[in-house]
């Protein structure tokens, strides 16, 4: 695998050690100063409105609504996250959010792995028949199949419960596409030296196809994160119990019943934002690489 | 593993299989590896299939018929033939939902420049920080449209929103962004493309990274200034990515909800000038449960996004280059 490339060529640039001639070094950071500057203005642009979030979060309706705008809380209160649990089941609503990105994240991977690497190495009779209708279903908009989605859990009696949110997430036929052109990409001669070795199907693929899979699936993982953590649309349709609402949806809630107290939004978009942001800031390479990878937003 | 352009150009290309469909030379004819029985395929592909099956190709098949009937008070659905069509491209809802769907990725669009630019700042020589730059751009990426869409909100408001304020230091007179119908849609597609920089930015950035050196040298040995280096060699090596984010963005813009729905208020007097096409669905299917009308909206809506992407790979002849 070549991740050494490009990538990771531009992060050991930035973070090269210092050396050679220092003052030669510096006129060259002096001539790019339109670059740093545009760049930094930019950086402020796209960061800005979290700042002004986070301290929002922390002050006291009076203060937020002050003209002029003060930046900084004063004083800092808490009021306003106590008061989002007071108002909705937020920790509730925050486990169902774990939950339904872990199940959806965990059954994607197992099965497109499983669908991915059948379609680039097992000859099963119909398998380009089975896989242009996998393929065909990329083509088509998530909301073409909400509405009979919503009749399946109907019959299922599904409505309101915290499998509907799961389910139909744990099927893609995106992931499967996007894990079959890893297998491909992959040398076939391992796996044939492990079948001459007496392995069985099931233990080439576990032993030595999917560990080599590793890149693959981290980015269907980050993809599949990403997008379950977000979701709103699906889940504002099928949970109007609050019990059973993930906290997109939980926003959605909050803002119907107190539309401008703002401090309190804010307490709740940000406890909803902080887990997917952290996550970020500890496997930032991962992510961006995923995303570019998948070329998609959730 | 396949850098960007690489998996950019691997979806073009799959689209090419899909029309050749099943050619002798499309995907894996004898790829698979010797000896192993079909039966396993059942047990791989099995799972995978019943599930999109059932939840995604039936769904598919289902959503046509919902189409074609209206639905009764009971849930129950009585056979009307194209009505649904007939009344929806007469409905000023729907034509001004297509309008204001239509405007929004238009004006999205003024994303690809924007991060084209970025993403060759950030490719200048020597830049220090670059991994710092690129990871505040992308974070508004990770963060929750839903959550971002209420922080916007407040910044945006007319009263005490900091947007004003700044404004009012240039000395510009500061309004009701999301309340007036004619600034909400261009202020929602605004933090739309701030929202969606950071993944463009990160394609173009491996897009330039694979654009070798010896090309621009030789072009600036012949002469060449750096706009001319730009339009003759950066754009054309770029196509393949600029054509790769516009299908993904035009797809992404077509089908734009979240924010609509959590920066306008229901009470919003602009929201039924500035509703899109999938805010219509879900009000037509899930507040009015009028089924059948919702699900003409949504095929309209896949035939919109199918013979937009099908014009953008015609057109791309024109102007991708693949070496």
């Amino acid at each position: 695998m070549s991740e050494t490339s490009t990538e990771t060529r531009a992060i050991a640039l930035a973070s090269a050690p210092r050396g050679g001639d220092d003052s030669a070094e510096r006129r060259q950071i002096f001539r790019h100063w339109p670059v740093y500057l545009t760049l930094t203005l930019g950086a402020i642009v796209m960061t800005f409105p979290f700042v002004w979030q986070f301290f929002t979060a922390f002050k006291t309706y009076d203060v937020s609504v002050k003209v002029p705008p003060v930046l900084f809380p004063d004083p800092w209160t808490l009021e306003n996250f106590v008061e989002v649990f007071d108002t909705l089941p937020f920790a509730q609503m925050f486990a169902n959010s774990v939950a339904m990105t872990a199940g959806r994240t965990v059954g994607q991977v197992v099965l497109c792995t499983m669908a991915g690497y059948a379609f680039a190495r097992i000859a099963f009779p119909g398998r380009q028949v089975v896989f242009v209708l996998f393929l065909s279903v990329l083509m088509v908009p998530s909301q073409l199949f909400i509405l009979p989605q919503f009749e399946i859990m109907q019959a299922l009696g599904w409505v309101n419960t915290l499998q509907a949110l799961i389910v139909p997430g744990i099927f893609s036929a995106f992931g499967t596409f996007l894990m079959r052109q890893f297998f491909m990409s992959l040398p076939k001669e391992l796996e044939e030296a492990a079948r001459l070795d007496g392995a069985s199907v099931w233990m080439t693929f576990w032993k030595v196809m999917v560990p080599l899979a590793k890149p693959g699936i981290v980015a269907l993982s980050v993809f599949t994160v990403l997008w379950s953590w977000n979701d709103l649309l699906w889940p504002l349709v099928i949970n109007s119990d609050p019990d059973k609402m993930p906290l997109s949806v939980g926003l959605a809630t909050l803002v119907s019943v107190h539309a401008v107290d703002y401090p309190l939004l804010m307490a709740g978009s940000l406890m909803a934002t902080i887990p997917m942001l952290v996550t970020f800031m500890i496997l930032q390479r991962q992510f961006i690489q995923g995303i570019a990878f998948s070329g998609l937003k959730g | 593993m396949a850098t960007t352009p690489l998996a950019s150009r691997s979806v073009a290309r799959s689209a090419t299989k899909v029309r050749r469909g099943a050619s002798p030379s499309g995907p894996g004819r004898r790829r698979g590896t010797a000896g192993t029985s079909p039966w396993w395929a059942l047990l791989f592909v099995g799972p995978m299939a019943l599930g999109l099956g059932a939840f995604y190709l039936w769904p598919t098949v289902r959503v046509f018929l919902l189409s074609f009937t209206e639905s009764g008070p009971f849930g129950g659905g009585t056979f009307v033939g194209l009505d649904n069509y007939v009344e929806l491209f007469q409905d000023p809802d729907v034509l001004g939902a297509l309008r204001n769907t239509f405007v929004y990725a238009a004006i999205a669009l003024l994303g690809i420049p924007i991060s084209i630019a970025i993403a060759v700042l950030l490719n200048t020589p020597g830049l220090r920080l670059r991994g710092m730059y690129r990871t505040l751009y992308f974070i508004p990426v990770v963060t929750m449209p839903a959550a971002v869409g209420l922080v916007w909100r407040m910044i945006y408001n007319g009263e005490y929103g900091i947007l004003n304020q700044f404004l009012g230091v240039f000395g510009i007179e500061g309004q009701s962004w999301l309340t007036n119908p004619n600034t909400a849609l261009i202020a929602i597609t605004a933090v739309g493309i701030w929202g969606g920089l950071g993944t463009s930015v990160v394609i173009f950035l491996a897009g330039l990274q694979g654009i070798p050196e010896s090309l621009t040298e030789a072009a600036s040995l012949d002469g060449a200034g750096p706009i001319r280096r730009f339009f003759s060699i950066t754009m054309p090596m770029l196509s393949p990515s600029i054509f790769f984010v516009s299908v993904i963005g035009i797809i992404g813009s077509l089908q734009v909800f979240d924010l609509i729905y959590m920066m306008l208020g229901r009470n919003n007097p602009a929201l039924p000038d500035i509703r899109t096409i999938v805010f219509l669905f879900y009000e037509a299917g899930f507040i009015q449960n009028d089924r059948g009308y919702a699900a003409a909206i949504a095929i309209v809506l896949f035939v919109i996004i199918l013979a937009l992407t099908g014009m953008q790979f015609w057109l791309q002849k024109k102007w991708v280059h693949y070496e």
